[in-house]
């Protein structure tokens, strides 16, 4: 018993330590941060031009826009957490360090998520002014949505980045693989996003928010597995 | 280290008798279509259209196949990590995606005349073509790994979690569909269709078991070849 939770304690040190060194490389260089979050909101602009001046139609497009800015901006930020290690040659020492190999995968994903979650806040934020969305009276279930909804991008963002950015192509081959991949996400995100602020009184959003966390959980076991194998090839 | 180069180190399929098989898949398939235009009366509402029926439905079937194939073989590989199992979940692969392709090509060469529209975002064509973009981003994959490990276990992965997406997938799609407008119903089929439907079906699959087998020689030999040409710069005979 006192061995199983000596292993725990082990495991979530190790996930704590990767976390931390993933967000102080980031905290102390910031660039990357800083041209995530200016390319999402350029992305929200160039929709808002798109989609034209009328308000109405920007307040039904605004879900699947603020969905569609995140996506295409994290993306960048998922190679990314792989490309400091590959630069420096760092992940097969890495690798070499004793105990469970899945623990680098959730140490990743847990730098990313905070990553991807303050990029969300900002683009959320941006996009509500842009595209004059009123904060709606189910705001915390929208917070759930968008949390629910980052945990999917973020998990397979992860995953498939750690095969992409050490392959010929990777700005290719990311959004190909990820792409298809988070149709049920992006689906249900912005579905219950558009519910929430009632801009389609058709729609609920129980069964979308369901859906999400179904996913979530899927994928986050699913991920967690295939790692092992994916990261030693 | 020298590794002998001989190509005994992969055991390369013979062809044996599958290019009769070919033939003969061949012959089925010619006299399994004719039987079912010939059988079937022109339908009432949709006339000679309705014959597309008997190349769409089996390539729908089969890309159904092709698809789970591609889950076992992923699976089998990541578990007992044998070439075979990773070359055939490749050729599954290349053969499902050209079957996903027919078979919209095939819906939209229907739909143009039926629904006036070459494309609609109903729940059934939307998934397919969602798992058509996933069959292609596997097989891209492939294509941009040189080393056969790594491309083996990087696309086991791939297929696995492809796979297990598949049916979330369409029923978010349907979801996203019905949750504005009804889905169409399902005509009842008659049985003078039926039969003609059925025959192609087993047409269908031959052509498929002989696709993936022809490939899955091919890959085979070419890795046999690339693990010759691979020992030779390392020094073998």
């Amino acid at each position: 018993m006192t061995r199983v939770r000596q292993q725990g304690g082990d495991n979530w040190r190790r996930i704590r330590a990767i976390a931390w060194k993933d967000l102080t490389t980031e905290r102390r260089s910031k660039a990357g941060f800083n041209a995530v979050v200016s390319l999402g909101i350029t992305i929200l602009v160039l929709f808002g031009f798109a989609l034209g001046p009328d308000a109405q139609v920007l307040r039904d497009a605004a879900p699947g826009a603020l969905w569609l800015a995140v996506l295409f901006a994290g993306v960048l930020a998922f190679n990314r957490s792989y490309q400091v290690e590959l630069d420096t040659g760092a992940l097969e020492p890495l690798l070499l360090y004793p105990g469970a190999r899945w623990t680098i995968f959730t140490g990743k994903l847990l730098a990313n998520m905070l990553f991807v979650g303050l990029l969300l806040v900002i683009v959320v934020i941006a996009g509500m002014v842009l595209f004059a969305v009123k904060v709606p009276d189910a705001w915390p279930t929208v917070i759930a949505v968008l949390a629910l909804g980052a945990i999917g991008l973020v998990t397979l963002g992860t995953f498939y980045a750690s095969m992409a950015s050490r392959s010929r192509a990777r700005e290719v081959l990311l959004p190909l693989l990820l792409f298809p991949m988070l149709v049920p996400v992006l689906l249900a995100a912005m579905q219950a996003s558009k519910a929430l602020i009632g801009a389609d009184m058709m729609l609920e959003a129980g069964a979308w928010i369901k859906m999400l966390i179904a996913y979530d959980i899927i994928f986050v076991l699913a991920t967690h597995l295939a790692f092992e194998h994916v990261i030693e090839a | 280290m020298t590794a002998p180069a001989s190509s005994s180190a992969i055991p390369v399929p013979k062809a044996g008798s599958w290019p009769l098989f070919g033939w003969f898949t061949l012959a089925f398939m010619v006299f399994s279509q004719w039987y079912a235009i010939a059988t079937s009366p022109a339908d009432r509402d949709m006339g000679d259209l309705q014959k597309i029926l008997y190349v769409h439905v089996p390539a729908s079937w089969i890309m159904s196949i092709t698809f789970a194939l591609v889950f076992v073989y992923s699976l089998l590989y990541l578990w007992k990590g044998k070439d075979s199992y990773d070359l055939l979940a490749a050729s599954s692969a290349e053969v499902g995606a050209t079957f996903v392709g027919l078979t919209l090509v095939q819906g939209m060469i229907w739909g143009k005349p039926t629904w006036g529209v070459w494309w609609t975002w109903d729940a059934r064509l939307t998934s397919t073509l969602v798992l058509f973009l996933v069959f292609v981003g596997y097989l891209a994959l492939r294509a941009f790994i040189d080393e056969p490990q790594r491309r083996g276990q990087w696309s086991a992965a791939v297929g696995v979690l492809g796979s297990i997406n598949v049916p979330i997938v369409w029923m978010s799609v349907r979801w996203w569909r019905t949750l504005h407008q009804m889905q169409s119903t399902p005509q009842t089929m008659d049985p003078t269709y039926r039969n003609g439907l059925l025959i192609n079906f087993l047409a269908f699959t031959l052509l498929a078991v002989y696709l993936i087998r022809r490939r899955y020689e091919a890959a085979m030999i070419a890795r046999a070849a690339e693990m010759t040409s691979q020992a030779a710069a390392l020094g073998g005979h």
